[in-house]
């Protein structure tokens, strides 16, 4: 209990830590591209909207740095952020709302596949040294070397333009409507196959090399010298004793590896000009859409905070020595 | 990359702990074990062959990059060994000339994020206290915000995000794994006797800090250099491929830009974006060989049983763990189960 | 003398894999009968772990067993050599017919599994058929065995003390009531009124189950107070073995002699410690001659060119020295005539009591 309200408070500070981050970065730049910008839209702002533009980047001068901090934070408590400039007059936090699930559908999903199909190969190559298995190893290393977008890149090549096996782009078949028929998932799915799939082949290495380190580790531990001592089974030992030791740090990673898996996904949906909140994210830069830049940013932080929480709660719960620290 | 660090986090600072574990032999010392490693060979060969590359590289490419011509898209030919892009410039040397670019950046991005890694992780584990407590906030603050949303944000909002500007920037967002490791094991080397010894007889903290606690450390802050460098490179070449950098400095990255915006791909241009991919890929292996070599450096039980696989073999041993192998000789083979005459 | 339940005969053991690997035991001999507690001694290093974990297999990678034979008695006295079974048929006498009492470290404890759960499981491997509950009750028995309170089924290794992880694992080493129990330094990590509380424990439990013990320590004083018969090793072979009493009153070997000379008796006249001087050998190094030459005060020129072989003395009594001063066939050949040392009245005095 003591443990999930520590990670909590650390969450909320770093929550708190965003946002600041968020308030300083348009600040502390030289350069002003967004005044520019609001002179070209001028006269087709209503005042409050600009004045909400303001609070965000910063240019009142006559509000004191405090003062534009209480107001921003007002603004993001009652879930504005501003206004998107390409696609005026949309607030950002609609547009941002529709992008997130289908992020955290795609990201989320290949994630989780790539973490526990990764563990089950690394426990596999560290128990087991010196079979053919271990050629894994610098097969999947090569393809996380390798950018994720650029192995996007080639898959679609491969298998969009010149197989024609799926779709090069998009999220969906754009003649049909959203709708929560079998027909749409199915849609879905198939369009989510490739990039999901290059998600997986390019991230899995680091989960492979981890839990194979780690049941390397463990396998010279005592306890398992002792469960062979009782003539248990094989599996179970492997399980029980090896694996079931060696994946809790893989959890930790995974929680802090999260960041890092996010930044690499996002471009992998400007590849696939997935509909998720990296495509919009690329959108908003390449059009100098500030206020959507910025949403975008703290809805994405936001996210892997929460993803973070979840695996922390889920370490603990793997782990009974956390539940006594107090 | 950041689970190849765990290892280390988890291994002790000092290999030559291991008793009767190691089969390298005794007095062997650890640097030159190093060397003797085949992956980080072949790891420094590559990232040798670029960096002559990125000291000759202007002088060495056929073509000035940005020299337009009229063959316009031509696949690979003798004139132009990688083809050309869309307005006609020679893509060999684009990546020849690019390879600098892109080496710089990941060298001053990782020099920079490792010295800050070192100064803020060693400090919070000497210090401890208050100190430690604040450090610790600070670095995991930084290591829970998604690097490559912010340094997007970052770079898309300054003026002009060159080379080196990148590279500072990847640098302040990064440090904050190593500061993380670095604190775990001062923390370990503070408890152990010779710090305690230094401590006792008066020497200052930063000397004991430089002398004794740095040395111990020196594996795992190449490590955590390498890796930095690494994902720098990567970093800088998904903002080039975003467009956040300029387009008059080259790097792979660039090429890849101007390949995603004039639908190489649906063109089936490959020679366009393939090789680029490629150097990054070869390079970001050479980098993640080295780090094989230091893990393997750092936890002898990694090493692979390569260098007796052959003996092995031979002599029919299957080392495993909980059942030790037997290897007697040929008359007294092994007869299961049967009772004493 | 009772029969023997545990035969080693002429254990070589190897570590490293590669083409030139350390001899870590030489050709060990050593026999447990049933009923007896048998102490074996030596220094760190010297490879007494390492023979019980060899001759269960147990060994971790880089360790190699290139010889010898380890000849196990079940229940019903039928004997196999261990090294012969297949991995099924060791997996079913391990815990079964011998069992080893792990030092009581944190580590020796699964962390995240309730120890409740580690009793039982190895019960479940051999006995498939029990129920859940008579696990739980015949876990609960072992406890209250070893002194815990049953209500300590649902802790975890952590929340435990050194003294109750060390009473647990004998606890579990117990569960099958295995005629052979190989004790890893048990009391190495306690404090010295846990060791003897879980010493007492130990013989009250061998008392009323009637198992046989390897005892194994670098605490020989131990061992004289608690084993019936004591191999001392020395360099990965035994250089001595007789009942208890004899090796403590009458050591024949000079590193037996240098050993019990280093422990201060609590009671009786007080006496000069006298220590070993050098150093442990390096294994990788050894010569051809005795590993203890370089630090004996009586080697003479054989000790360094011929290797002493476990034997019974000259004198004919009971017991196995592996010294040149005590070797019968040596004073036949007639060698190391004219050195003085070979006839009766040449052995030094600490060593001809």
């Amino acid at each position: 209990m003591r443990f999930a309200l520590r990670r909590a408070v650390f969450y909320v500070f770093t929550a708190w830590a965003a946002v600041t981050i968020n308030f300083f970065v348009p600040r502390l730049l030289p350069g002003d591209p967004v005044t520019a910008l609001m002179g070209r839209m001028q006269g087709r702002i209503d005042s409050n909207a600009e004045q909400s533009l303001r609070v965000l980047f910063g240019l009142d001068q006559d509000m004191s740095l405090w003062d534009q901090y209480v107001h921003y934070w007002q603004m993001l408590l009652h879930g504005d952020l501003g206004l998107s400039f390409t696609h005026f007059p949309t607030p950002v936090a609609d547009i941002v709302a529709q992008a997130l699930p289908w992020t955290v559908g795609l990201v989320g999903i290949a994630t989780i596949i790539a973490f526990l199909l990764g563990t089950a190969v690394g426990t596999g190559i560290g128990w087991r040294r010196g079979t053919w298995a271990d050629s894994l190893l610098p097969i999947t290393t090569f393809f996380s070397a390798v950018p994720y977008f650029w192995l996007g890149l080639i898959a679609i090549a491969v298998f969009a333009v010149n197989l024609g096996w799926f779709p090069s782009n998009g999220s969906y078949d754009r003649g049909m409507v959203p709708s929560l028929s079998w027909e749409f998932v199915g849609s879905v799915i198939y369009y989510g196959t490739l990039p999901a799939l290059t998600i997986v082949v390019s991230s899995i290495s680091g989960w492979i090399l981890g839990m194979r380190n780690m049941m390397v580790t463990v396998s010279s531990e005592d306890y398992v010298t002792v469960a062979h001592a009782k003539g248990l089974p094989a599996r179970a030992v492997v399980v029980g004793y090896a694996a079931r030791n060696a994946i809790l740090p893989q959890v930790s990673s995974f929680a802090l590896a999260l960041g890092f898996v996010v930044g690499g996904t996002l471009v992998m949906e400007m590849v696939f000009s997935y509909q998720g909140i990296g495509y919009t994210l690329y959108q908003a830069v390449s059009t100098h859409d500030y206020p959507l830049m910025q949403g975008c940013f703290l809805v994405i932080t936001l996210s892997v905070l929460v993803a973070n929480l979840v695996a922390d709660l889920a370490y603990a719960a793997l782990d009974p020595r956390t539940r006594q620290e107090g | 990359m950041a689970t190849s660090t765990t290892a280390i986090e988890v291994a002790a600072p000092t290999g030559a702990d291991d008793v009767g574990q190691g089969v390298a032999r005794p007095g062997r010392r650890p640097r030159l074990l190093f060397l003797r490693n085949s992956k980080a060979l072949v790891g420094i060969a590559i990232l040798v062959f670029f960096g002559i590359l990125a000291v000759v590289g202007p002088w060495v490419a056929p073509y000035d990059p940005n020299q337009v011509s009229t063959a316009l898209l031509q696949p690979p030919s003798g004139a132009h060994w990688l083809g050309t892009d869309h307005t006609g410039r020679d893509i060999l040397s684009q990546i020849i000339v690019g390879t600098r670019g892109v080496l710089v950046v990941g060298l001053v991005a990782g020099l920079g994020a490792t010295v800050l890694g070192v100064i803020v992780g060693v400090t919070a584990g000497f210090v401890g206290g208050l100190g430690d407590e604040g450090l610790s906030a600070l670095s995991n603050v930084f290591l829970v915000i998604p690097q490559l949303p912010l340094i997007i944000i970052i770079a898309a909002q300054l003026p002009s995000a060159g080379g080196i500007t990148v590279a500072l920037v990847i640098g302040v967002t990064g440090w904050a794994w190593g500061a993380r490791v670095l604190r775990a094991q001062t923390l370990s080397l503070r408890k152990r006797d010779f710090v305690e010894a230094a401590r006792a007889t008066g020497e200052r903290t930063w000397r004991i800090v430089l002398a004794e606690v740095l040395p111990n450390l020196t594996a795992i802050i190449a490590a955590g250099f390498v890796g930095t460098v690494t994902f720098a490179v990567l970093s800088q070449v998904t903002l080039a491929f975003i467009g956040i950098t300029p387009v008059s400095e080259w790097n792979w990255g660039t090429i890849l830009f101007w390949a995603q915006n004039n639908l190489a791909l649906q063109r089936g241009a490959w020679w366009w974006f393939v090789p680029a991919g490629l150097c990054i890929a070869l390079l970001g292996m050479a980098l993640t060989l080295i780090n094989f070599g230091i893990d393997e450096l750092v936890n002898p039980r990694l090493r692979s049983t390569g260098m007796h696989a052959r003996t092995l073999r031979r002599r029919g041993i299957r080392p495993r763990v909980g059942f030790t192998p037997v290897v007697r000789d040929q008359w007294r083979a092994a007869r299961p189960g049967e009772e004493e005459r | 003398m009772s029969e023997p339940v545990l035969e080693i005969r002429d254990l070589h053991v190897d570590y490293g894999f590669g083409d030139d690997p350390t001899h870590v035991l030489r050709g060990v001999d050593l026999t447990l009968h049933r009923g007896e507690v048998l102490g074996l001694a030596g220094e760190s290093g010297c490879g007494k772990s390492t023979l019980a974990y060899a001759a269960t297999r147990l060994l971790p990678p880089p360790g190699l067993i290139t010889g010898g034979e380890v000849w196990l008695a079940d229940r019903q006295g039928r004997r196999s050599d261990v090294l012969g079974l297949t991995d099924a048929q060791l997996r079913a006498a391990r815990w079964r017919d011998v069992a080893i009492v792990f030092q009581g470290a944190m580590s020796s404890l699964n962390p995240v599994f309730r120890i409740g759960r580690q009793l039982t499981d190895g019960i479940r491997a051999h006995r498939p058929g029990l129920s859940a509950g008579d696990l739980e009750a015949r876990a609960a028995e072992l406890l209250e065995m070893v002194g815990i309170s049953a209500d300590r089924l649902r802790a975890y290794p952590h929340q435990l003390s050194g003294g109750m992880r060390q009473r647990v694992m004998i606890a579990m080493a117990l569960a099958l009531e295995p005629q052979v129990l190989l004790m890893d330094e048990p009391t190495t990590a306690l404090d010295v009124v846990m060791q003897r509380q879980v010493l007492e424990q130990i013989m009250e439990l061998r008392d009323r189950l009637g198992f046989s013990v390897v005892l194994i320590t670098h605490d020989v004083s131990l061992l004289v107070e608690v084993a019936d018969r004591i191999a001392i090793m020395y360099a990965g072979e035994i250089v001595e073995e007789a009942t208890a009493s004899e090796v403590y009153r009458r050591p024949r070997h000079p590193y037996s002699a240098g050993l019990l000379g280093s422990f201060p008796p609590l009671h009786g006249p007080r006496r000069e410690l006298s220590g070993i001087p050098g150093a442990p050998p390096d294994l990788q190094r050894l010569g051809p001659g005795c590993p203890f030459a370089p630090r004996c005060p009586h080697a003479m020129d054989v000790c360094r060119d011929v290797r002493p072989v476990l034997g019974p003395p000259r004198t004919g009594e009971d017991r196995r020295v592996a010294c040149h001063l005590h070797d019968a066939d040596l004073v036949a050949a007639g060698v190391g005539e004219g050195s003085g040392a070979i006839s009766g009245v040449g052995l030094p005095p600490e060593l001809a009591r």
